[in-house]
């Protein structure tokens, strides 16, 4: 959008520059310092060969890939394991909460039914109480639940993702209830009146009006469950099933010196494909909704 | 005939489409095409690609799997006799059906029951059923029923029974898990059971030699699955009856089994225990077996109501009760603080880069939003590097090789678990800053700079107040995200320094999460599950006054009307 914006040529003037923009270039800098630096340090400490945390002080000193090699040649923290792992229960759960939540909103935004406000009101207050804090009580059921159901029980993936979709609704629906309504009503009353269904309406026209927001949800839901740890750590008892944010803890908190250059290279890779989606769907989270279709 | 009935589907689905506020002119929406009309049918066919009839049997196929599940999660739980769940489980499925299956007024409740379903068991279950546990002493050691507790007090401390029959036996298998196969020496029936599944007559059992090998619905192990799960098969033991006292049948070879009794009989009149040297233990009414004086406890115990004995516990208990208000007044200094901090400088940098002339302000961006595109489990474990008095980057390098204690002064600690989250946060704020300034209409803008207003003056008068409407409910649940932030705190500190004046593990940086994470499922001492989720009920009822108070305020639910 601001790239069509070209300078119209005026003689430069440095005051002038700086209270416009040039002092913003200056917080901007310092900020980008403080946002970077600990992410430069995890990837400098992660090419450091001396593997110990004091060692990691030399930035950029050596640049040496062994960590990487070792993380992979240890059996005993199986990281290519947890990685896929992570992947896998990030992205079932990160999809399924999209449609999930815009089904929802869907309802709630076109739709006027009995018990709608109260339906909005529960949502935004459940949103209030993460999951997690019943995590006592989601242990006792997924322990019932493997009695009858090992596939459901503790231990399992699945029953992990069954209980991470239970936050689907809570967290985003009010979130996308609010970006639903700024897409016109018209276009649907257009869309009906030329035979299109419900479904039809929300697949093909809506859906694509509100991608931003789904996929702010959909990458808001997959870093919430890539670094979910406190559920995932009691459900997720055997290392070859647990995801990076337990096993690399459970791996760094044994020896947190000793471990901390192979820990590193674990950081760098498990953060990899979070950083790599949030840069690929930039345009969605920072630029918003594009102009609405309606004129 | 494919065009003909896409064009009765959609005309189906068009009507459903009709939101409910739209007077209908009564009567049962038109089924036959016909009646909507010649040309809107035509449009209709233009339009009708093969969704209709792939949506129908998408959903066709999607409730059939359900049901097929369900069905057989039936036979499973029949099998357990677990009556009551699958009432439950059939009224929902049952439910689920008759909203997919019809028309009209149910059409919100498609849309809304996948979600709503998940919503239910997984989140306002879990919440309830915390609510129950808080109020029993569940814990290690009372976990069960208490014929659970007699049983495996029975089962403890088994000794093989002088001269015991010989019981030839198979070992089964039925979904990973293993069966004794027993065949009686004295009648010659086969015997089937498991580890808490006592024995039951097997009448189709197939026999060789007068040994039941066999049983359907089970797989028989061979040698080599045998001598594979050998651990698993010696520590089978499986009671003779639903009568401890007649012992458990075990096998050491997996080809004869023997009768053990436990050296505790359980004298079902009197509800007591007694050992072979004639010590009684009666039932002490706080779930548990117990002798008369108290001195001497058997366990399992099981799991029994309490009432309020968990709450009164965590306020008045000397080990407890004073490291809890601690806990209690950090955590909300913790999450106040962090939404005040987060939130002004994500607003400040969104108002900073958000400036049309601004070059680069794109990169900017990308590179300030970092830290929120970065696990936060990770960012916990990292900082916790580089603060580390000893070996840590900020210390050794920033600060010249000092020994400032950052996570190991208690008010230090505090501060730096703040700059963390608010490194970890303010790239939150920055995006929904950057978003609500960016939907604010721009003439509103333009009209105060005309009109010859500071941009303060704008900023304060025009921007904040618009932007706070919008952007009011995501303060207040950051609040509740921070009031519960597990990951920074675990990760960064653990909570710790701990406390001095209390063996539990709970410490200065301690968030009340951080703290029932500990109570349930902490290394060392007992699971507390019962004060863990009375806990967990004390954070539900804190956040909850506080969010009540804070919408009020904020009017934000104004915005729902």
């Amino acid at each position: 959008m601001s790239a069509a914006q070209t300078t119209r040529r005026r003689p430069f003037n440095l005051g002038r520059w700086f209270t416009q923009t040039g002092w913003r270039h200056l917080v901007a800098i310092v900020m980008v310092v403080f946002a970077v630096f600990p992410l430069l340090y995890v990837l400098s400490a992660s090419l450091n060969p001396s593997g110990s945390l004091v060692g990691s002080n030399d930035l950029f000193q050596t640049i040496n890939f062994g960590n990487y090699v070792k993380l992979f040649q240890n059996p005993d923290q199986p990281f290519a394991l947890w990685f896929a792992n992570t992947l896998v229960i990030g992205v079932v759960t990160a999809v399924s909460t999209v449609f999930l939540g815009a089904f929802a909103a869907y309802a709630f935004s076109r739709m006027r039914f009995t018990g709608r406000r109260i339906g909005l009101l529960s949502l935004m207050l459940i949103q209030m109480f993460p999951q997690f804090l019943a995590v006592v009580a989601i242990f006792l059921l997924l322990s019932a639940l493997g009695d009858v159901f090992p596939v459901l029980g503790l231990g399992s993936q699945l029953g992990l993702m069954l209980v991470y979709l239970g936050g689907a609704l809570g967290v985003n629906t009010y979130l996308m209830y609010g970006f639903f309504n700024t897409v016109p009503m018209s276009i649907d009353e257009a869309a009906k009146i030329d035979g299109a269904s419900h479904a039809q309406i929300f697949f093909t026209i809506i859906l694509r009006l509100v991608a931003p927001i789904l996929a702010v949800v959909g990458l808001l839901s997959f870093i919430a469950t890539t670094g979910e740890y406190v559920i995932a750590s009691i459900v997720l008892t055997d290392p070859n099933t647990q995801t990076l944010a337990v096993g690399l803890y459970t791996f760094v908190s044994q020896q947190f010196s000793n471990n901390w250059s192979i820990f590193a290279a674990g950081a760098v890779l498990a953060a990899l494909p979070v950083m790599v989606v949030f840069l690929l769907l930039q345009k969605y989270i920072v630029g918003g909704l594009t102009a609405g279709s309606v004129k | 005939m494919a065009d003909d009935e896409a064009g009765t589907l959609q005309a189906e689905h068009a009507d459903e489409a009709e939101p409910a506020s739209v007077p209908r002119t009564g009567g049962k929406p038109p089924r036959r095409k016909g009646r909507g009309g010649a040309g809107r049918v035509d449009i209709q066919r233009l339009n009708a690609g093969g969704s209709g009839i792939g949506g129908l049997l998408a959903k066709i196929i999607l409730l059939g799997l359900l049901d097929a599940i369900v069905v057989w999660a039936v036979f499973v739980m029949a099998g357990l006799h677990m009556w009551i769940p699958i009432v439950i489980v059939l009224l929902i499925t049952g439910a689920i059906n008759w909203i997919y299956l019809g028309r009209g007024k149910r059409l919100p409740a498609k849309y809304l029951t996948p979600g709503v379903v998940f919503l239910l068991v997984f989140q306002v279950f879990v919440i309830l059923y915390s609510g129950y546990i808080a109020f029993t002493n569940y814990s290690d050691g009372h976990n069960g029923s208490k014929t659970d507790a007699i049983a495996a007090i029975s089962a403890n401390g088994l000794k093989r029974v002088p001269n015991s029959a010989a019981y030839p036996v198979s070992i089964l298998e039925r979904g990973s898990r293993l069966y004794l196969l027993a065949t009686d020496p004295k009648d010659g029936t086969a015997l089937l059971g498991t580890t808490g599944q006592p024995m039951r007559v097997v009448k189709d059992a197939t026999f060789a030699d007068d040994k039941a090998t066999k049983a359907p619905g089970y797989t028989t192990l061979n040698l080599a699955q045998v001598l594979d799960r050998q651990d698993e098969i010696t520590s089978l033991s499986v009671p003779l009856s639903t009568d401890p006292n007649d012992g458990s049948l075990r096998t050491d070879d997996a080809s004869t089994g023997y009768v053990y009794r436990s050296d505790l009989v359980y004298n079902q009149k009197d509800d007591t225990f007694t050992n072979s040297a004639g010590t009684v233990f009666v039932d002490n009414g706080q779930g548990e077996f117990a002798t008369e004086d108290g001195s001497k406890a058997l366990s399992p115990g099981w799991k029994i109501d309490v009432g309020f004995a968990n709450f009164a516990k965590a306020f008045t208990d000397s080990q407890l009760a004073g490291p809890l208000w601690r806990v209690i007044l950090w955590t909300f200094a913790f999450a106040i603080l962090s939404v005040i901090t987060t939130f002004a400088l994500g607003l400040f940098l969104a108002m900073v880069l958000n400036h049309p002339k601004l070059r680069g302000k794109k990169i900017y961006r990308v590179l300030v939003i970092l830290p929120y595109a970065f696990p936060a489990f990770l960012s916990g474990l990292v900082w916790a590097g580089m603060m580390n008095p000893e070996f840590g980057f900020i210390n050794q390098v920033l600060f010249g090789g000092a020994q400032i204690p950052w996570l190991t002064d208690p008010w230090l600690a505090r501060v730096s678990v703040i700059l963390v989250n608010l490194w970890l946060g303010y790239p939150y704020m920055f995006l929904v800053c950057t978003g609500a300034l960016q939907s604010l209409p721009e003439e509103v803008d333009e009209a105060a700079k005309v009109d010859g207003a500071s941009p303060l003056r704008i900023f304060r008068a025009i921007k904040l107040p618009l932007l706070l409407v919008s952007v009011a409910p995501l303060l207040i649940a950051s609040f509740a995200f921070n009031f519960n932030n597990f990951n920074v705190i675990y990760m960064l500190t653990r909570g710790w320094p701990r406390f001095t004046d209390t063996t539990l593990d709970i410490g200065s940086t301690d968030l009340l999460i951080t703290m029932v994470y500990k109570i349930a499922f902490g290394q060392g001492g007992v699971r507390d599950y019962g004060l863990a989720s009375a806990l967990s009920i004390l954070i539900f009822i804190l956040v909850a006054v506080v969010s009540i108070i804070a919408f009020r305020r904020t009017k934000a639910l104004e915005e729902i009307n």
